[in-house]
């Protein structure tokens, strides 16, 4: 199987698996741990709450089975909360610690507005994606272009502390973010690449095309 | 630099895409499919279908309809009409819906948007709020595609879905529904001014103007628009439809009629022109 889809009850599935399809992927959504370690690559998806994803993750040991698979070297992507949930913590409704493979923290966009213009949280919103450092040529972005417009739902941003795993930064009103991370095999992004229509799915297509 | 979304509401019944005005008199147009690949290809930023009978009827078809669309279009996908449990909300978003919008459930049982919002995600749970200007000029939410009275106030119902836990607002002006005449942008702004969650716009749009005035006289986020898209996408193209052996008021497709008070209006036009007002969209290279 190409990618394994981690189903911890948590997210829209559905989109990740026809993305998957659109590009030739295979794909399975499963919390199998055999499964998960036997796919080429896997891919955290999520939306909804830090706190409660973490507990149903640990309720089910698939953060162990998270942390086996991203130690065997195989590539491993993170969506939207499956980017947050890689981090130290997260200040979701109190302090809540995540998976811990990324060094940082998760905060909260304040709501604010300059001049005419309110920036409501959460943040619903196709925007753009700026290259910070590095070339994108040689990661999963390869082919995108810097501004691609990709769609964001989120209420909360992830602060890396080590500036370099970061691939690209988002500004919404006064913030500029991280909206994407590389450290060696993970990818993470705080967009929905199957929700950002063929720019979006280009990722998937560097997917099958470098690893499966 | 706040992009503004552009999102197509399609209204089914059965197997189609039906309009009316103030969300009564259906009349039959083509197939939800065709319109939403149609509006997708064109630089749609998200889709609305809004299920217009489910309050009444069962809704097979349209979990049919949506996993279709959802196979092939890689937006955001909202589905509303008739959902009351937390089981129909995982059905639709099973069936590929991204968020879910709801009125009539939240508004007999508030608790309902709560829960919702804590299970499925604030962000995935929008919450629909159709409104008639009052002869005191006060606004009233109804129900049931406007034809239930409730009583609430629908500004100070619009407060209270914020802090419940709704990730946003899809506000529709029964009064304007339909009808081409323009946003009521009285009603948006004083929603607008009110919520730090995104309000989307609905009811009323014929032309671009009519969306840089909701957009920048009252400050919505969003612009749901229907009428001015789907009967710009027939006048521009004829029908989209090939069989009109499907149940409904399909006069006015066999009549190849169109539509004057509306335009050739298609997406990627309306937002190279709302560019032109200094509106910063998602433009497709």
């Amino acid at each position: 199987m190409d990618v394994a889809i981690i189903d911890y009850k948590m997210s829209n599935l559905f989109s990740v698996q026809s993305a998957c399809e659109k590009v030739g992927l295979s794909s399975v959504i499963t919390s199998d741990n055999h499964e998960i370690l036997d796919a080429k690559v896997a891919i955290l998806p999520g939306v909804g709450a830090f706190g409660e994803a973490m507990k149903s993750l640990r309720e089910s040991k698939l953060d162990k089975v998270i942390h086996e698979f991203v130690e065997t070297g195989k590539p491993f992507v993170g969506i939207c909360l499956g980017l947050q949930l890689l981090f130290d913590s997260s200040e979701e409704f109190g302090d809540y610690s995540g998976l811990g493979l990324i060094k940082g923290k998760v905060k909260k966009f304040k709501y604010h507005s300059d001049y005419s213009t309110k920036y409501p949280v959460p943040q619903i919103s196709w925007n753009k994606i700026n290259k910070t450092n590095g070339s994108w040529d040689d990661s999963l972005f390869h082919n995108n272009t810097n501004g691609d417009f990709m769609y964001f739902v989120h209420s909360f941003y992830v602060i890396p502390e080590n500036e370099s795993v970061i691939l690209s930064k988002t500004t919404y009103g006064n913030t500029e973010y991280c909206s994407s991370i590389q450290q060696d095999n993970i990818f993470a992004c705080q967009f929905h690449p199957e929700k950002s229509g063929k720019i979006g799915l280009n990722i998937y297509k560097n997917l099958k095309k470098r690893y499966c | 630099m706040k992009y503004i979304r552009i999102i197509p509401r399609l209204d089914i019944k059965g197997p189609n895409l039906v309009k009316g005005i103030h969300l009564e008199g259906l009349r039959v147009l083509g197939k939800p499919e065709d319109f939403a690949k149609l509006y997708y290809e064109q630089g749609a930023d998200e889709l609305i279908y809004q299920d217009t009978v489910a309050s009444l009827y069962q809704r097979n078809s349209l979990t049919d309809i949506i996993t279709r669309t959802a196979k092939n279009i890689f937006i955001p996908i909202t589905v509303g009409g008739g959902l009351r449990t937390l089981d129909d909300i995982n059905t639709v978003l099973r069936a590929g819906a991204d968020k879910v919008s709801i009125n009539t459930a939240a508004i007999n049982n508030p608790d309902f948007i709560t829960e919702a919002s804590r299970v499925f995600g604030s962000s995935t749970i929008v919450i629909a709020i159709e409104a008639i200007k009052q002869p005191d000029n006060s606004y009233l939410a109804y129900t049931d595609n406007g034809r239930e009275y409730t009583g609430v106030d629908a500004i100070a119902w619009a407060k209270e879905v914020e802090e419940r836990g709704a990730g946003e607002i899809l506000l529709t002006s029964i009064d304007k529904e339909g009808t081409g005449d323009g946003f009521d942008l009285e009603l948006i702004k004083r929603v607008s001014d009110l919520l730090t969650i995104p309000v989307i716009a609905h009811g009323g749009a014929a032309n671009d103007s009519h969306i840089s005035a909701s957009i920048k006289n009252s400050g919505a986020d969003a612009v749901a628009i229907a009428s001015m898209l789907h009967y710009g996408a027939l006048n521009r193209n004829g029908s989209l439809v090939s069989d009109y052996n499907t149940e409904g008021n399909t006069e006015f497709l066999k009549k190849k009629g169109s539509y004057k008070m509306f335009g050739k209006e298609n997406i990627s036009e309306i937002k190279v022109q709302l560019n032109k007002y200094d509106i910063p969209l998602r433009i497709l290279s």
